[in-house]
């Protein structure tokens, strides 16, 4: 789920040169979009789609209106100009939905649990995430590499001016790509809704995760969002699991109780630091041309 | 390099901060003390950012750890009974100061994106470590025993007594923070922001000087955390969670980045709207939203910069 | 100048990027005192030399030893303490300030450490009456006052140059000094070097040959990241495999 936010996300900093801290916002507008429609509708395929499609529509909103003139500028603006649009969709939201939390209930056909391994069991759903994933992966790279799009992407990201005189029409590729990027944070988000809860500002609980993801993957590169999201992952689901018996060996069980989850959650961040002090450009950087 | 216009303008504001607390007695409304003590302690918070944000073209999107961590070396000291201003506050600089020479020593080795990225990561770590530790309120937060005591010499339960302590910190971080600018350090920051490599290549080693400067702004927004919690009485993480590093960097940019003085005015704009606004409805961020989305794309140079500049002077 | 060992001894230079050798094994000697300029087509890796050379790019393998240290793992500041001063092709310089306290600025960092944070650092004697002096010596004094940015372009390359020498090199390494220069803004630049001649060690990359020819001791000719020929002007000018790497090229009569 990580890879798909971090793809979406890196694919908009690394050929658009642009940081998007709404990126979350747009995650949080396709659970609510996918929930609502659920509870209208009762299916999650409207769901799905009604979720893509609506929120692919308002990212590309959002960057016709506010995000174009933001590609010449610096970072700074577009931190401080994308961080204005997280407080209008955390609102916009709460002002539709409310404050509370909504639920949604796993699709029935995705609930149960398959057999991975002989013995092991493991939640049908999230099986189905990660599945999806791995195709999205395959899909980007495919298009990315492969196809005339990928092409002019690539080529965009190098160098933007050349491309426009080439004759692209260079907005329209850029708006096309971002709405890629909502798209994948659309699918994140629809996703998410069934094993997350839906709350306003659950955009940024998961975008700081998906900035250390690809800082340690390297900024850029699809390949680095993939690997990073998965070492996060990784890290993340082992460090909460052994953590605290580990400590608890070591300083007592209480203890161990009140810091092996603080420790836990502060794993992924450590391990970026050590990333970072050891190799900045991260594990794959995208060798810019 | 400053005009008529400014000085008059930054004298005017000082004496009306100055004289708020007279505004207050006499009309009555404690409230005013309040606020615009609030004001300015965020003031203080937000100049202490323009110093690595706007001279030093550092965007630290973490600046609110380090006003978690002056509160909670209140709060906590409190808590045991330590109730001394002059052991909780130096504290509270000291611990800020070394956690940001920390976050800085591994957040200097990147530039631009990562940077923001990863000042943002680390300050929401530290809120992660708040939200944790039960024995200190988790994410209830904890309460201030006491407000902190300055041996008799100043009772900050008294209002207005608070509030000129507040002011004068606010002046004297002004004061301090002009001659600093303008020193040998001050202009390494500004150049080093200007225009990096040239510095390398003329010999200056920038990381150091760069990590004093974080940690610099670090002590002082613990300083703001310190102060931030003696005048809520009341503490929770959520001081240190990034959207209020945003706040900060709102107030900086509304204000007038890299002015110094700027950012005060943006704090009082900042915290008015804000007062403004929410009476009018709860739900006045989407209005501040767009708004500020909107000052970032047309009024980037801020309220300081709407004042006319003064030619640039000979010599 | 006879001396016992060269100013500047750059031995077996190799940098790759990717697939992409820059340059590949180079050796090169600069007596203290001389004038060494370094030509070559595009794409030969001047730029990549003068970038190892000064510090901002560490080198695959090879090393560089400057005023008899071995340097090579010494980062740009430190290297620019010892004496080893450069310019830049592509003009970098502090636009928001005055030409004076660009060239205040170079002083400073050789006048001692920075961390002083009370007095003003541009009204210190120190640091602003060697900087008019440097930008008197290259013809910018009565300049000093302007903002850096407004500065013609020829006045910002000689601003440059200044800064370069405000911090009391013992080797000046000059990427294209009259890049982007007319013919006037070029012949006072060529005289101000000139100038420069017998006080410094100079490296000098340049396209304009008009340029080489009138202030080089020596030539060193770089193609394809080697050096090909090294030698006194005379001796490049009849070198046969010159001739033949600048076929095409604005061809040294």
């Amino acid at each position: 789920m990580l890879f798909l936010m971090a793809a979406g996300l890196t694919l908009v900093f690394g050929i658009m040169n642009l940081v998007n801290l709404a990126h979350g916002s747009l995650y949080m507008v396709g659970a609510y979009l996918a929930t609502a429609a659920v509870t209208r509708t009762g299916s999650f395929l409207a769901a799905v789609v009604f979720a893509l499609l609506g929120t692919l529509a308002i990212g590309m909103l959002m960057e016709v209106l506010a995000l174009r003139t933001l590609y010449e500028r610096d970072h700074l603006d577009q931190v401080l100009a994308t961080f204005g649009l997280i407080l209008f969709f955390n609102e916009a939201v709460a002002i539709v939905w409310g404050r509370a939390a909504l639920f949604t209930a796993v699709p029935s056909a995705l609930s149960g649990h398959i057999q991975v391994l002989p013995g092991i069991r493991y939640p049908a759903y999230r099986a189905v995430i990660i599945v999806v994933g791995l195709l999205v992966a395959l899909l980007l790279y495919v298009v990315v590499t492969r196809t005339r799009l990928g092409m002019l992407i690539r080529a965009g990201a190098s160098n933007r001016t050349m491309v426009g005189a080439l004759g692209v029409n260079i907005r329209l590729l850029y708006t096309v790509v971002f709405g890629f990027g909502a798209a994948l944070a659309a699918l994140g988000g629809l996703m998410a809704g069934p094993i997350y809860t839906v709350l306003p500002g659950m955009g940024e609980e998961i975008l700081i995760q998906v900035f250390v993801v690809i800082v340690i993957g390297g900024i850029g590169s699809i390949r680095g969002a993939l690997a990073g999201a998965v070492v996060v992952g990784m890290v993340d689901t082992l460090g909460r699991a052994f953590l605290r018996p580990m400590l608890s060996t070591i300083i007592g069980p209480s203890a161990a109780d009140n810091a092996g989850p603080a420790l836990a959650s502060m794993l992924i961040y450590i391990l970026m630091a050590a990333v970072l002090y050891f190799r900045p450009q991260g594990l794959f950087p995208a060798l810019r041309g | 390099m400053r005009s008529r216009a400014r000085v008059l303008t930054l004298l005017a504001g000082l004496l009306a901060l100055g004289l708020v607390p007279l505004v207050a007695a006499l009309t009555q409304q404690p409230f005013y003390l309040d606020l615009f003590r609030r004001i300015m302690i965020f003031a203080i918070a937000a100049v202490s950012l323009d110093l690595i944000l706007g001279f030093g073209g550092m965007v630290s999107f973490g600046h609110a750890a380090y006003l978690g961590i002056g509160a909670y070396a209140v709060a906590i000291p409190a808590f045991y009974g330590i109730h001394s201003g002059l052991v909780q506050w130096p504290l509270a600089m000291v611990l800020s100061g070394l956690a940001a020479l920390a976050i800085g020593a591994v957040s200097l080795r990147t530039s631009g994106v990562s940077f923001i990225m990863i000042t943002l990561a680390f300050a929401q770590m530290l809120y992660y470590l708040g939200i944790s530790i039960n024995a200190w309120g988790a994410d209830d937060g904890m309460r201030l025993a006491r407000r902190s005591q300055f041996g008799g010499v100043l009772d900050l339960t008294n209002g207005y007594v608070f509030y000129y302590v507040v002011f004068g910190l606010l002046l004297t971080l002004l004061w301090l923070g002009n001659r600093l600018v303008h020193a040998r350090f001050g202009v390494v920051i500004r150049a080093a922001r200007s225009n990096e490599p040239r510095m390398r290549a003329i010999g200056f080693s920038t990381f150091r000087y760069k990590l004093a400067a974080f940690g610099i702004a670090g002590a002082i927004g613990g300083l703001a955390g310190a102060l931030l919690t003696n005048q809520t009485e009341y503490l929770t993480p959520s001081y240190m969670h990034w959207t209020r590093s945003g706040e900060i960097m709102v107030m900086v940019i509304l204000g007038g980045i890299g002015t110094l003085y700027g950012p005060v005015l943006g704090a009082v704009a900042f915290l008015l709207l804000e007062d403004v606004l929410s009476a009018w409805t709860v739900h006045w961020q989407v209005v501040l939203g767009p708004l500020l989305v909107l000052v970032v794309l047309y009024a980037r140079r801020g309220l300081w910069g709407l004042l006319p500049e003064a030619r640039r002077a000979d010599g | 100048m006879p001396t016992a060992e060269p100013l500047l001894a750059v031995r077996g230079l190799i940098k790759r990027f990717g697939g992409l050798v820059a340059t590949d094994g180079i050796d090169l000697d600069v007596a203290e005192g001389e004038t060494l300029a370094v030509i070559g087509p595009n794409g030969a890796g001047k730029t990549t030399l003068i970038g190892q050379l000064s510090g901002d790019l560490p080198p695959d393998a090879g090393s560089i030893r400057f005023a008899g240290v071995d340097v090579t793992a010494l980062p740009a500041p430190a290297r620019s303490q010892r004496g080893l001063a450069r310019s830049f092709q592509i003009t970098s310089i502090f636009r928001e300030f005055t030409a004076l306290d660009n060239v205040a600025l170079a002083v400073q960092a050789h006048a001692g450490h920075s961390f002083r944070f009370w007095t003003p650092a541009f009204t210190e004697r120190a640091l602003r009456e060697p900087a008019r002096a440097t930008l008197e010596r290259v013809g910018l004094g009565a300049r000093a006052d302007v903002v850096a940015g407004t500065l013609a372009h020829g006045e910002q390359r000689q601003l440059e140059i200044a800064m370069a020498l405000a911090t009391r090199p013992r080797l000046l390494l000059l990427d294209e000094p009259v890049a982007g220069m007319g013919a006037d803004e070029s012949q006072r630049m060529v005289r101000l070097l000139r100038e420069l001649r017998g006080q410094h060690t100079i490296v000098l990359v340049e396209h304009d040959m008009d340029v080489v020819w009138a202030l080089a001791d020596r030539i060193a000719v770089m193609v394809y990241g080697r050096v090909i020929a090294c030698g006194t002007p005379e001796a490049i000018r009849a070198n046969a495999e010159v001739r033949r790497a600048y076929l095409g090229e604005e061809v040294p009569a």
